[in-house]
């Protein structure tokens, strides 16, 4: 187990120590379908090793900011920066090669395949030889399978469910499911990790399990993480830096103290007598 | 006695010269695996002594000297039982803690201890221990083994296992004698010496550390081995808590003697698979482990195809009817051997296959008993189950069931070189060369539990019966006497009862009266689908324990438990003269129960003062009013008239007598 904590594990991990670059930058982004203005003038980054949360009412946004940043949907205004670079519109799995990975309000796995599987189904785009030989699981292929399981082994010693390692992800707890969903996402080993909501539905043991995840994640292999999340208490105790949204525009942005001091937070969630 | 204590003579007396040894002779051989990653990790006899070694020089860098204690946290790992070696090779004695006990239990038995370094499983274990600065005071380093999300924490007395064991191989380099330095430091060692301290869970009071001597833990594993015919091809799985006595001498000290390989399940939830993956050799479980196991087997045998389900049936009968015969070597007919014969290709193979115990040689259960059913179940398969009865004073073994004398309801005979004796008020005391050397600061109670002439007092009692076995009967605390001088074991009595699923709580009384009385909690669950089943109505659970049909149906489980009694000689004297079922359900919130569902005798013979008196004044009901606490907290009182019924006792050949 401690083979997963070697430096050429974390590339950032040194950086975090540096004045922290933007690895995303969201600057005047407006998206609508049809009539429906979705999200209108969005400008916020993504620093190289932060927790970062996204909140909001319901209704606010959250998850459609989430696919414009994996790069699903793309703006009619505005632009994205990436690492450095102002992207251009791509599908998604072009995006999921370039280094972010995500997980779903609900979940999305492949339900009848194993949990080993599915942590492996993320590797996919990493794997390197042709059909043929993967095929006949020969030579390099073969070489190459047992470097990607090895990785994927890690992932599930990381994420303590060994357990589960043969047992088909339908028959699984709700919880449990989660679990396996953030590993697939780590299995791309990206840059960036999104989650959508990766509390919703827990219990409060399963909360404390994933936030320590989801700490350990960002601490050991120095991914930088973007979350959506409704339990205020996770995302004050999570997040470095909190972006609040309502009715598709920002209404504040900073450490998670000040945006909880903000007048127009506290409106935004509680309601005001117009 | 002398004879089997010889074993114990040839070859080292503590563990850091029986592993120079056994690096020397099984040098090749696995003897410890740990499954990590999906693959079982393997070391042998050799690298298992090297990274002891730089381990062990490590941590004489870091400072730890002898006679120094060192806490080890967590659960079973190879490089914590590595960990205990490396400690007492330099003459520390190794402190083994319950992982899961909370920090405030834990930071007594560490400050008690006196612990001066600690080896730790993870971060969880290493908050624990940072987080009790002030209970334990001579904590100077910590030594932890799995590194993730301790990144960020101030390492000036924190230290990564990996990089103790770097800090001892420089001292290697540096210093080419010093890997003798290190064997001479031992090689001086005394038998007699303390080798490891175990604390005891302790029902009642603070925990007490009990010291064990290598003399006391190689000795017994010896003997032990001896016992069942052990050598260095046996295969256990080390997954029993570490700071048990068990787990020491199973997973380390036989293992050390016997030279035996020792296996780390990748974690206690995939304990089941990689049972199977091991096919163990020699298998200890609690009760409880059986009884899950069975009861998995049972309910996927329910959703199992027709055909399946038959064959089941037909060969488990089979199997009951012979299984155990041919077990213990008794005659059987050839068509009953052929029957399991087949049993065995169909039915029983694939199932001990499925429970991982193909290749079980002995396996043992211990600390509460049995029920008789799951313990035949599985001897029936052909698995050599046995029950031992040990203590930690007595580093496990004080009796043993020898192989083809396999009684359900004792403990067996005394383990090689145990002697035992019962006391006047039937306590079981015994003497062995595993007797511990003392709690540790607390003269105390060493002097109440051990006398001089070195008998330990259990504190259970019990009788040995005819056959030369050991039967426990109690706690010695609560045995008593009834007026006419017979034995009177409440909880002996209680659990025969409790056997019945329709009884779910029991409590009896007699001592220093003139018979048994007993109360009565019925099962709701099990005497409600009864009531179901046979159209009895009934609208409370007052209802139903007052309905005559239902005092008839445990009239008749006292009876048959009247009838046990009987035909045990010691136990005669105290059949069930008189019993009453309770009009309410005996439950914690009342008090009448511990938080852990045990009985509160006191309180209850408190409580129900007025039925107790009915018990024995003759009258045959009571009307009684009892107040109660609601789960919303109001306290009601409900009121009910309690029948009393009368019992007539059994003499030895099963015949009733009169009732009185």
């Amino acid at each position: 187990m401690n083979a997963m904590m070697t430096s050429e594990d974390m590339p950032q991990a040194e950086s975090r120590a540096m004045e922290r670059e933007d690895l995303l930058r969201v600057d005047n982004v407006s998206l609508s379908f049809g009539g429906v203005k979705a999200i209108t003038d969005i400008s916020f980054d993504i620093k190289k090793g932060e927790i970062r949360a996204i909140i909001g009412p319901n209704g606010a946004g959250k998850t459609s900011m989430l696919n414009v940043i994996n790069g699903f949907y793309h703006p009619q205004v505005g632009t994205i920066t990436w690492q450095g670079q102002v992207r251009r519109k791509m599908k998604p799995y072009e995006a999921a090669s370039q280094g972010i990975a995500r997980t779903f309000q609900n979940v999305a796995l492949f339900k009848g395949m194993t949990t080993l599987d599915n942590i492996m189904s993320g590797r996919s785009l990493k794997m390197r030889k042709n059909f043929f030989s993967q095929m006949l699981w020969y030579g390099p292929a073969r070489d190459e399978e047992i470097a990607h399981r090895k990785k994927v082994e890690e992932i599930i010693d990381f994420l303590e469910i060994q357990a589960i390692r043969k047992t088909p992800v339908g028959r699984l707890p709700y919880g449990l499911q989660k679990r396996v969903e953030l590993g697939r996402a780590l299995a791309m080993e990206p840059d960036l990790l999104l989650l959508d909501e990766p509390m919703a539905g827990m219990n409060l043991e399963e909360k404390a399990d994933m936030s320590r995840f989801i700490l350990d994640v960002n601490q050991e292999f120095g991914t930088t993480i973007a979350l959506i999340e409704h339990d205020m208490g996770v995302v004050m105790d999570l997040s470095d830096r909190v972006v609040v949204l309502d009715y598709g525009k920002k209404i504040a942005d900073g450490p998670p103290e000040e945006v909880q001091a903000s007048q127009a937070v506290i409106d935004a969630y509680l309601g005001v007598s117009h | 006695m002398a004879g089997l204590a010889n074993v114990a003579s040839s070859g080292g007396d503590t563990f850091p010269k029986i592993l120079l040894h056994n690096a020397k002779v099984f040098g090749d051989r696995t003897a410890v695996r740990e499954k990590d990653f999906g693959i079982w990790q393997s070391w042998t006899w050799a690298q298992v002594r090297d990274n002891i070694r730089d381990l062990s020089l490590g941590l004489k860098e870091l400072g730890l000297q002898q006679g120094q204690k060192v806490a080890i946290v967590g659960s079973n790992r190879p490089r914590l039982y590595w960990s205990m070696v490396a400690a007492q090779a330099i003459g520390a004695v190794p402190v083994p803690v319950y992982a899961d006990s909370v920090a405030e239990e834990m930071a007594y038995v560490l400050g008690h201890a006196e612990v001066t370094f600690a080896v730790v499983e993870d971060q969880e274990q290493v908050d624990k221990l940072l987080s009790m600065d002030s209970e334990v005071p001579t904590l100077k380093e910590i030594i932890y083994d799995e590194t993730r999300g301790l990144r960020d924490y101030d390492h000036k007395h924190l230290h990564d296992f990996e990089g103790v064991q770097a800090l001892g191989r420089k001292v290697l380099e540096k210093d080419p004698g010093a890997e003798k330095a290190w064997a001479d430091g031992f090689a001086g060692g005394k038998g007699s010496d303390i080798a490891v301290m175990l604390y005891t869970s302790g029902t009642t009071g603070r925990p007490k550390g009990v010291m064990l001597s290598f003399d006391n833990l190689v000795i017994s594993a010896r003997n032990a081995n001896a016992f069942d015919h052990l050598n260095e091809h046996e295969e256990v799985l080390a997954y029993l808590p570490m700071a048990w006595i068990g787990d020491h001498v199973f997973s380390l000290a036989q293992a050390f003697t016997a030279g035996y390989c020792v296996n780390c399940p990748e974690s206690l939830d995939t304990v089941d698979v990689d049972r199977l993956e091991i096919a163990p050799t020699y298998f200890f479980a609690p009760p409880r482990v059986f009884e899950s196991m069975l009861t998995s087997i049972m309910v996927r045998m329910e959703d199992a195809g027709k055909t399946k389900r038959r064959m089941f049936d037909y060969f488990m009968g089979v199997a009951r009817r012979a299984g155990e015969k041919i077990l213990n070597g008794e005659s059987v007919s050839a068509k009953d051997r052929l029957l399991y014969r087949l049993g065995d290709f169909f039915v029983y193979g694939p199932l001990k296959n499925r429970m991982g115990l193909t290749r079980m040689k002995v396996g043992y259960t211990a600390g509460e008993a049995i029920g008789p059913e799951i313990f035949r179940f599985y001897r029936a398969l052909g698995l050599n189950l046995k029950q031992l009865y040990g203590q930690t004073e007595a580093s496990v073994y004080i009796t043993l069931q020898p192989d083809g004398e396999i009684y359900g309801d004792t403990v067996g005979k005394p383990a090689p070189s145990v002697e035992l004796k019962i006391a006047e008020n039937g306590e079981v005391l015994y003497r062995s060369p595993g007797v511990f050397v003392g709690y540790y600061k607390n003269d105390e109670a060493t002097r109440s539990t051990k006398t001089e002439e070195g008998w330990v007092h259990t504190g259970d009692a019990g009788f040995i019966a005819d056959n030369g076995h050991l039967k426990i009967i109690d706690r010695a605390k609560d045995v008593g006497k009834l007026t006419d001088g017979s034995l009177f074991a409440p909880k002996y009595i209680e659990n025969k009862l409790k056997f019945f699923p329709n009884i779910k709580e029991v409590v009896a009384f007699g001592d220093g009266r003139d018979r048994v009385g007993v109360f009565i909690n019925i099962d709701l669950t099990a005497v409600g689908s009864w009531a179901e089943r046979n159209n009895v109505n009934y609208a409370s659970y007052q209802e139903l324990a007052a309905h005559p049909q239902v005092y008839s149906m445990i009239q008749e489980h006292v009876d048959q438990v009247n009838r046990d009694l009987a035909s045990e000689p010691m136990m005669a004297g105290a059949q069930i003269r008189r019993f009453l079922v309770l009009h309410k359900e005996l439950d914690a919130d009342d008090g009448e129960l511990t938080r852990t569902q045990k009985v509160r005798r006191n309180f209850i013979a408190e409580r129900y003062a007025p039925l107790i008196e009915a018990l024995y004044d003759g009258s045959t009901s009571k009307h009684v009013r009892t107040e109660v606490t609601f789960e919303d907290g109001r306290v009601g009182a409900i009121e009910a008239t309690v029948e009393i019924r009368d019992m007539p006792a059994h003499d030895a050949s099963g015949l009733q007598e009169a009732a009185e």
